[in-house]
Order: C-alpha cells, then structure tokens, then sequence
C-alpha cells in the first residue's frame, strides 16, 4: 500500500485511532449499523471509484476489523470519493457509508494522515479557506490557489477551458464578500471553541 | 404570485448564472417568485464537510435561520449539492440533539436562531411535483417536438434522501420533458456519478465518469443531456473533447438545464435561458 511516511503506530495508538473513528461514526444518524456489516460488498460493486481506490469502501470495513485504519487513511482511498451516495442506498443493512467517507477525511484530516496524492484534500482545505473569508466560495480563486498548491504546470492546461468561460463571461473575477461575515465567523468560531469537528 | 424561498448557491452567481436566470424566468411564468434569500453564505459544500461536519452545518444552518426568519417555509435549492448540504443539516437538526444544541449556540453568537420550520427541496422535484402537469402544459407556447432529450439527474437529486426523487431511477425530469413535447430517451447512467470534484483533483477519473454519461447519451440517440446541477452541467459541457480523444469517440453533445429547455419551450429568447452561455453548440436546441 501507498503510504506516506512508512511508519507504524504502536498498538495503544492504532487502538486510540479506532476508538476515535468508532465513536465519531456512531455519532452520526445510524451510524452505529456499521457494526453489522456482512461484508457483502455491495458497496464496493457500487463505487463508481472503487477501480482506483487501494481498500474498496468494503475493505474499508475489513480493514477497520482488522485495525489497520492507518492504512486505510493514507493509501489512495478515501479522498477518490466522489460523494454519489450510491453506497448509502445499496447497503442492505442501512450503512450511511459516503458519510463514513466523510468521517475518515475528517480523521485524516486532523490527523495529518493523508496519502501521497493528496489534491482532493487540498482542495477541501482550500476551498474552506475562500469560503472563510468570503462568506461565499469565488471559484476563480480558488482554483487559483488549488493549482500553485498542487500542480502549477497543470494550471496550463486549463487556459483553454479558462478563456472559453471568459469570453462568455463566466469567471467570476470580483469576489463578493458577505455582509454577514463577521457574524459567520463568531459562529465558526464556537465550534473551534469546542475543539469540535 | 406564489413566494418561495430561495438559495441559487456560489457557483450559479457568476459561471453558471444560465441555470438561476433561467430558472427564475421560467417560474415566474408558472406564478412562482424565486426569492433569493438576502445575504446568504456558501452551503459548506461537500469540501467543508471533509474538514468539519459541525462547521458545514454551521454554515447551512444560518442559512435555514434566514429564510426562516423572512417568512419562507420552503426552500429551494437549484444545485444538487446544496441541496443536499442544507437538507442534510435539517436531518440532522431534528434527530441528533447534539448537533442541535451546537448549531443553536453557534447561531447565538452571530444574534441569529432557528427553529426548525422550513423545508429544503430541489427545483425540480418543485417544477415538476408542485406546478404538475397542467400547469406547465398551460405555459408551452412551443412544443420541443421530435427534440431528443438524455435526462441526466446525476447524483444528489435522488440520493441519498429520495425525497426529489426515486435514489435509483429518477423519473420527474421525463415527465416534465414529456409535458414540453419533447421525447426523452432510454438514458441508464440518468443517475451515475459525473465525477464531481474528482474532475479537478482526479482528472482521470472524473474524465472516465463523463466519458461514460455523454458516450452512453450518443448511443442512445439524444439530440442533448439535460441536467438538474451545475456541478454536473460543467463536467458534461467543458471537456467533451479531451474525453473523445481519451475515449477515442466523438462525444460532442449539448448540454443544457432542464430550465433551459422549459424556457425554450415556453416561448422565453434565447437571452432569457442565457443560451450564449453554453460551452457546447446549443443553437439546434435553444435556438
């Protein structure tokens, strides 16, 4: 598997892990279902992604029982989810699973356990960046700030598609910052306060 | 003139403003007023989801306070992605008390509350289930006769609530393109994934996933895909090229809003469904 850093956590870490994960996903609306899956793979059949993932949305699970997250969270899984859905309404026993996907960004996330390729999770944290300052996302920016992050030579074969939006006048090249802004952000504010995610 | 609330989302401001501004046109000729909510925030989208669930509710939550606190107890979302954020938030607002008691504290600290009263719907499941029938056939000045219609409902429209629509085959966007006259057709990937996001940070596979939804819409004959997202509307009209060499395959196809389509249908100029603002040639279908 792909893995950053090669390192191993200890036993009582990759338990710490486990528990986080197990408790954060139990949190959420039927959450607590994963601990019936029958690893039927309904799920991985449904990914549209699953080609290209290292563990499919089933191995997942697999790897969860096994106590292997770490894997899991820096190979190329997670952050190839496309957020479709397809697996939530398949699974039989009623796994909110792309919300699990969401769960294992997030952990990844605080975490610094990202896989090599790691552009979706810049984008996300690039993304909340703009939003946080403008209340609004302002996609020219963004992608300004996501292709020097990850790829600056890629940004070139955009030009094109950049200049057909232009000529119709669809970049968005003034950002419209919110009123309310301030206000928004006191309320971010309160979950940062509780060390939430 | 009925009101409803509603939240046209960041990406219909400016790059796709063909779908809001058709939108809009098109409902006001069904008697429905599209009231954009005053200073609306971004959804949280699926990205701040991936950092911060609490945050991202936060965000759809001052939202759901300001459409409540105008008067609307309904809201309506054109992007399916929005859509589902804010819908998720009002989930998750009524069952996990948690969240309830977070999200109100963090509402409290920007002076603003909210009680839980309005209900967040997708255009289309609106168009189609709220105006019905007889009023969009009493709208059509001209029919889409012999035009051959992919209808593409991409994910979010139907998954994962089914409220909108069924999860797995979605049927409102045919109904509605049979009241214009126009014929859908036999469409199987109607709800497959596009790509999403994947098209930027994953270009190769978001490129499969398109490739896969305009190849199947050429096969099937359509003269266009219409979609119900922006998000979708983009992959599909941007990269038709790239994906045919990839593909090895002319996929070029129009690619326009359902929205679009009602316009043309109901008699609206091409300026008014901002048919100029196509990446694709929609001159034989918006024309």
């Amino acid at each position: 598997m792909k893995t950053t850093k090669g390192r191993r956590l200890d036993a009582q870490a990759t338990k710490a892990l486990r528990q986080e994960f197990l408790d954060d996903v139990c949190a959420l609306p039927d959450g607590e279902r994963v601990k019936e899956c029958i690893q039927c793979g309904t799920c991985s059949a449904s990914c549209p992604s699953a080609g290209r993932m290292d563990y499919s949305p089933r191995a997942i699970i697999a790897a969860l029982r096994a106590g292997d997250l770490e894997h899991v969270l820096e190979s190329d899984t997670v952050w190839l989810c496309a957020s479709c859905y397809g697996c939530t309404v398949r699974c039989p026993v009623g796994i909110p699973f792309t919300d699990i996907m969401y769960e294992l960004k997030r952990l990844g996330m605080t975490r610094g356990m990202l896989p090599k390729a790691r552009q979706a999770a810049v984008m996300a944290s690039t993304f909340a960046e703009t939003v946080n300052s403008l209340g609004r996302n302002n996609e020219v920016a963004l992608i300004r700030k996501y292709y020097l992050r990850t790829n600056p030579f890629a940004a070139f074969g955009q030009m094109g598609f950049a200049m057909r939006l232009m000529k119709r006048g669809r970049l968005e090249l003034s950002s419209h910052r919110i009123k309310g802004l301030d206000g928004l952000r006191k309320m971010l504010a309160t979950v940062d306060g509780e060390g939430g995610r | 003139m009925k009101k409803l609330g509603y939240f046209p989302g960041c990406s219909l401001m400016v790059t796709n403003r063909a779908y809001s501004i058709s939108a809009c046109n098109v409902a006001r000729q069904l008697g429905i007023e599209l009231s954009e909510l005053s200073d609306w925030n971004c959804c949280g989208a699926t990205a701040y989801l991936s950092l911060s669930e609490a945050k991202a509710f936060v965000m759809s939550a001052r939202n759901l306070a300001i459409a409540e606190s105008e008067g609307h107890d309904t809201l309506v979302a054109a992007c399916s992605g929005c859509y589902v954020v804010l819908r998720k938030t009002g989930k998750y607002l009524d069952e996990k008390p948690q969240v309830r008691a977070q999200v109100n504290a963090a509402l409290a600290a920007g002076d603003m509350s909210y009680k839980r009263t309005v209900k967040v719907r997708h255009l289309l499941d609106v168009m189609v289930n709220d105006c019905g029938e007889e009023a969009v056939k009493g709208c059509v000045k001209k029919p889409l006769q012999g035009l051959k219609v992919a209808a593409y409902y991409g994910c979010q429209v139907g998954r994962p609530f089914g409220e909108a629509d069924d999860p797995e085959f979605p049927v409102t966007m045919d109904r509605l393109l049979g009241w214009l006259g126009a014929t859908p057709v036999e469409f199987p990937v109607r709800a497959t994934c596009c790509g999403g996001l994947t098209m930027t940070t994953e270009p190769e596979l978001g490129m499969e996933m398109s490739g896969r939804i305009l190849r199947v819409a050429r096969e099937q004959g359509a003269d266009c895909i219409a979609t119900a997202c922006p998000l979708c509307q983009i992959n599909l009209e941007a990269y038709q090229d790239r994906i045919g060499r990839r593909l090895g395959a002319d996929v070029r196809i129009p690619v326009v809003y359902f929205t679009q389509l009602m316009g043309r249908a109901f008699g609206l100029s091409s300026q008014e469904v901002m048919a100029g603002d196509s990446l694709t040639d929609v001159s034989a279908v918006l024309a």
